[in-house]
C-alpha cells in the first residue's frame, strides 16, 4: 500500500438517469506506484473522466474501493484535495481573471503563506513559460497556454500526485509536445506521480504504465511494451490499388489473425511473416489488385489498442449482449 | 480556522474581481433597481389628481367660493365648467366632458353655520381610480368644513345608440367623513407603496443574482477546478454572497435616496436601524437565491425558479394587496418569503418612524430565516459534482 500512489479495486460507478441506471465504469482495478506516469487510455466515452472523478472524490462511488496516497476517495475528501493537483478535462479556469490572479487565487485557497507564494509563483510561471503573460486574462490565452496555466495552477501547492484529464485536448501538436516535455521534467526532477487520461496513442507511449479502458472496463494494463506484446503475430503493411476488394481478399485467409485499415493502407496481422507474405501477394495477384511492397512493421500502440478492443468486443458478443453503456465526460 | 479564513479571503477576492470586471452585468444590476423603482412607483400609484370637475354653485357666496377654492387647492379637482343645475352635470359626465361634479345648494352658508351643511359630489363610476381618489379627497375637505357630504356614483349603462341612458347610484351616500388616515394624512399613495417597493427591488436583485451564481460556475465548468481545492462548501457559498451583499446595499441606498428626493417620501425613522434591518433582509434573500442556485441544473432553470419569490413577493408580501384580508393559504405562502417581513419593517421605520421596540419580532423572524436558509444552502451545496 505504501508503495502505491493511486489505487482502485473493483471500482464501479453507476449514474441514475430517467432511463434507469447507467454503468459508466465497471469493476475497474488499477494501481499506480509512486513516481510513475500512468496513462488511462481509451476512446471518448469509455469512462476515463468518470474514473478519475471518482478516485478524486468528485463523484460518489457506487462500489469498490479507491484511494490516493492511502487516503480514501470518499472519506478523506480534504486530505486528498490538499495533496493532489488536478486539471479537469473542460478545464475552465476563471477566464475573467488574469494569469497572475488565477495563480494567486489557487495559492490562496491552498492557504499558502505569502513568502511561499512569492517564491513559488514566479518559479511556476517560468516553468510554464507564462512569465510574460501575467496580466493577460486567462480567457484570452491560446489553447496550449491555457493548459500550461492550468498545470501551473494545479502545481501551486507542490502536490505529490497530479491528475490530468485529457490535458492536450484541442491543443496543437507543437504545444502538445511542449506540454509533455513539462510533464517529463516534473517526473524526472521531482519524482511526481502523474495520472493522465488521453485518447491519443502517441501520448500513451510516453507513459511508464498504461491501462486501456473501453466501455467502462479496463481491458488491458501494463507497460507500453507489455501491452504491445499482447498482440499475437506480426503486422504486414501495404497499400493496395483498390481498397475494399483487397481487404476482403485478405480477411479470413489462413494464418491471418486480424485486418485493420490505416488510411489507404492495410495492416494485416499474421502468424508467420515470410509464409503469409507470399500467400497474400498471390491472393492479390489473382484478384488483379496491384500494390506496393509488403513490409513488416513494428506494432504500435494504436494497432495494439484496436486489436485488443476488437478482441474484447468479440468476447462480449459471445458472452452476452453488451450491457455497458459509456457514461462519458458529462 | 486561519486556513479557512485565508481560503475565504481568496474566494471573496476572486468574486469581487470577477464582478468588477463584468461591467455590463454590473451596470445592469445597478440600473435595474432604478427602472423598477420608477415603473412600480408610477404604475402602482393609483391616485388621480386634477379630476376635471363641473360645478353648480347655487349659493354663490363667500363661504361656497371658499369651499370650492379648497377643493381646487387640494389638487384633486380642476373646475373646468360651471352649470346651473344637477342634470346638466350628469349630462356632462355622461358625455365624458368631466369626471366629477360638485353641487352646492342655495342655503349653503346658513346651513354650514348651523352645522348641517350639505354638498353633493357626483363621480363617474366607470373610472374607479377617479372615484376612489375623488371620494377620499372630497371626504377630507368636507371634514375640514364639517359638512355633510352626499356623494353619488354615476354609472353608465350601455353606451349604444340613443346617447346612452344613465342611472344615478341607487343610494346617495351621506358620509360624515369618518375616515381618518393616519401617518399619511394626504393619502399619498407613494408614501405607502415606496417602502414596500424598496423591499421588492432588493429581493428581486438579491434572489436573481444569487440564483445565477453557483449554477453559473457549474454550467461553465469552473466549479470542478475549484472543488478540487480544499475549499469548504460554506466558504464557497458565503464568498459568493459577500460581493452581492455589498452591491444590494448600494442599490438600496440609491433607491432610498431617489425615493426621498424624487418622490418626496419623508424618512421618519432611524436610518441606522433601517440599514441593519435591510442587511438582515438582503442576507435572507441572497440565501434564498443561493438555495435555488444549488438546486438548479442550468442558469435558465435558476432564473425561472427565481421568478417564484418575485411573483409571490409582489402578490402576497403585502405590497399591493393587504395581507390582513388574505385567506390562510396565501397568507402562509407569503410568510415563506423574506419580503413579507421586510415590507412591514420598512413601512414601520420609513413612514411611521418607530423604533426597534415595534419591529423586533419581524426582525427576529428575518434573522432566524436568514440563518436557516444560509445553512440549508451550504448543506445543499455538495463538495462533489453529482
Amino acid at each position: 500500500m505504501n508503495n502505491l500512489a493511486i489505487t482502485a479495486h473493483g471500482l464501479t460507478k453507476r449514474f441514475k438517469t430517467r432511463q434507469g441506471n447507467v454503468t459508466a465504469v465497471e469493476n475497474v482495478t488499477l494501481e499506480v506506484p509512486h513516481g510513475e506516469t500512468y496513462g488511462l487510455i481509451g476512446p471518448d466515452g469509455a469512462g476515463k473522466t468518470t474514473t478519475v472523478r471518482v478516485i478524486l472524490g468528485l463523484l460518489t462511488r457506487t462500489e469498490g474501493e479507491s484511494s490516493i496516497l492511502g487516503y480514501d476517495s470518499m472519506r478523506d475528501l480534504y486530505e486528498i484535495r490538499q495533496r493532489v493537483g488536478y486539471i479537469a478535462q473542460q478545464n475552465v479556469l476563471p477566464g475573467d481573471l488574469t494569469v497572475m490572479e488565477n495563480m494567486l487565487f489557487f495559492a490562496g485557497v491552498h492557504s499558502m503563506t505569502r513568502e511561499a507564494q512569492k517564491k513559488r509563483i514566479p518559479e511556476l510561471l517560468e516553468f510554464a513559460g507564462l512569465s510574460n503573460f501575467t496580466d493577460r486574462l486567462a480567457g484570452r490565452l491560446s489553447g496550449g497556454m491555457k493548459k500550461k496555466l492550468a498545470l501551473a495552477c494545479s502545481l501551486i501547492h507542490s502536490p505529490q500526485v497530479v491528475v490530468l484529464d485529457e490535458p492536450t485536448l484541442g491543443v496543437d501538436p507543437v504545444s502538445r509536445r511542449e506540454f509533455w516535455n513539462l510533464l517529463g521534467n516534473l517526473r524526472a526532477e521531482q519524482g511526481l506521480t502523474i495520472f493522465v487520461n488521453t485518447p491519443y496513442m502517441d501520448e500513451a507511449e510516453r507513459c511508464t504504465e498504461i491501462g486501456l479502458i473501453y466501455a467502462g472496463k479496463v481491458i488491458a494494463s501494463g507497460t507500453p511494451t507489455q501491452i504491445k506484446a499482447m498482440i499475437p503475430g506480426h503486422v504486414i503493411e501495404f497499400t493496395p490499388s483498390i481498397f475494399p476488394p483487397a481487404q476482403k481478399a485478405v480477411t479470413g485467409m489462413d494464418g491471418v489473425l486480424e485486418v485493420q485499415t490505416y488510411g489507404d493502407k492495410l495492416h494485416v496481422f499474421v502468424d508467420d511473416v515470410p509464409r503469409r507474405k507470399a500467400q497474400i501477394e498471390a491472393a492479390l495477384a489473382s484478384e488483379g489488385i496491384t500494390h506496393d511492397d509488403l513490409r513488416e512493421i513494428e506494432v504500435r500502440m494504436e494497432e495494439a489498442f484496436i486489436s485488443l478492443v476488437q478482441r474484447q468486443t468479440r468476447i462480449a458478443e459471445a458472452a452476452a449482449p453488451a450491457s455497458t453503456i459509456s457514461g462519458g465526460a458529462a | 480556522m486561519q486556513k479557512g479564513l485565508q481560503r475565504f479571503g481568496a474566494l471573496v477576492r476572486k468574486e469581487i474581481t470577477q464582478l468588477l470586471r463584468d461591467r455590463r452585468s454590473l451596470a445592469f444590476m445597478l440600473s435595474l433597481p432604478l427602472i423598477q423603482l420608477f415603473l412600480f412607483s408610477y404604475a402602482v400609484n393609483s391616485t388621480v389628481y386634477h379630476i376635471p370637475t363641473a360645478v353648480v354653485d347655487q349659493s354663490n357666496d363667500r363661504k361656497s367660493r371658499e369651499y370650492l377654492q379648497a377643493m381646487v387647492n387640494s389638487q384633486y379637482f380642476d373646475m373646468t365648467v360651471q352649470f346651473q343645475n344637477q342634470n346638466q352635470v350628469i349630462a356632462a359626465i355622461d358625455r365624458g366632458d368631466v369626471k366629477a361634479g360638485i353641487v352646492i345648494p342655495p342655503d349653503f352658508a346658513t346651513d354650514t353655520d348651523r352645522g348641517t351643511g350639505n354638498v353633493l359630489i357626483l363621480l363617474d363610476g366607470s373610472d374607479s381610480a377617479s372615484v376612489s381618489s375623488g371620494f377620499g379627497a372630497a371626504g377630507l375637505i368636507a371634514q375640514m368644513y364639517s359638512l355633510q357630504l352626499t356623494t353619488q356614483e354615476i354609472i353608465r349603462k350601455g353606451q349604444g345608440a340613443g346617447g346612452g341612458s344613465l342611472s344615478v347610484g341607487a343610494s346617495a351616500l351621506p358620509i360624515t367623513a369618518a375616515t381618518r388616515v393616519l401617518y399619511n394624512p394626504d393619502m399619498i399613495n407613494v408614501w405607502f407603496i415606496l417602502p414596500g417597493i424598496v423591499g421588492l427591488i432588493l429581493q428581486n436583485l438579491a434572489v436573481q443574482q444569487a440564483a445565477l451564481i453557483v449554477v453559473k460556475d457549474r454550467e461553465m465548468g469552473t466549479i470542478e477546478q475549484i472543488l478540487i481545492t480544499p475549499t469548504r462548501p460554506l466558504e464557497l457559498v458565503l464568498s459568493k454572497m459577500i460581493p452581492l451583499l455589498v452591491l444590494s446595499m448600494l442599490a438600496m441606498g440609491v433607491t432610498l435616496l431617489i425615493g426621498i428626493v424624487w418622490f418626496s417620501v419623508p424618512f421618519q425613522g432611524s436610518l441606522f436601524l433601517y440599514f441593519w434591518m435591510a442587511l438582515l433582509f438582503v442576507v435572507g434573500s441572497l440565501a434564498l437565491g443561493l438555495l435555488i442556485s444549488t438546486r438548479a441544473k442550468t442558469q435558465r432553470q435558476a432564473q425561472q425558479m427565481a421568478l417564484l419569490p418575485m411573483i409571490f413577493g409582489l402578490l402576497l408580501g403585502g405590497l399591493i394587496y393587504p395581507r390582513s384580508s388574505m385567506p390562510f393559504v396565501p397568507q402562509f405562502i407569503g410568510n415563506l418569503f423574506p419580503l413579507t417581513y421586510f415590507i412591514r419593517i420598512s413601512r414601520s421605520i420609513f413612514v411611521k418612524g418607530v423604533g426597534l421596540e415595534f419591529v423586533w419580532s419581524d426582525a427576529l423572524i428575518l434573522g432566524i430565516y436568514s440563518l436557516v436558509v444560509v445553512i440549508l444552502a451550504a448543506r445543499a451545496f455538495k463538495p462533489r459534482l453529482d
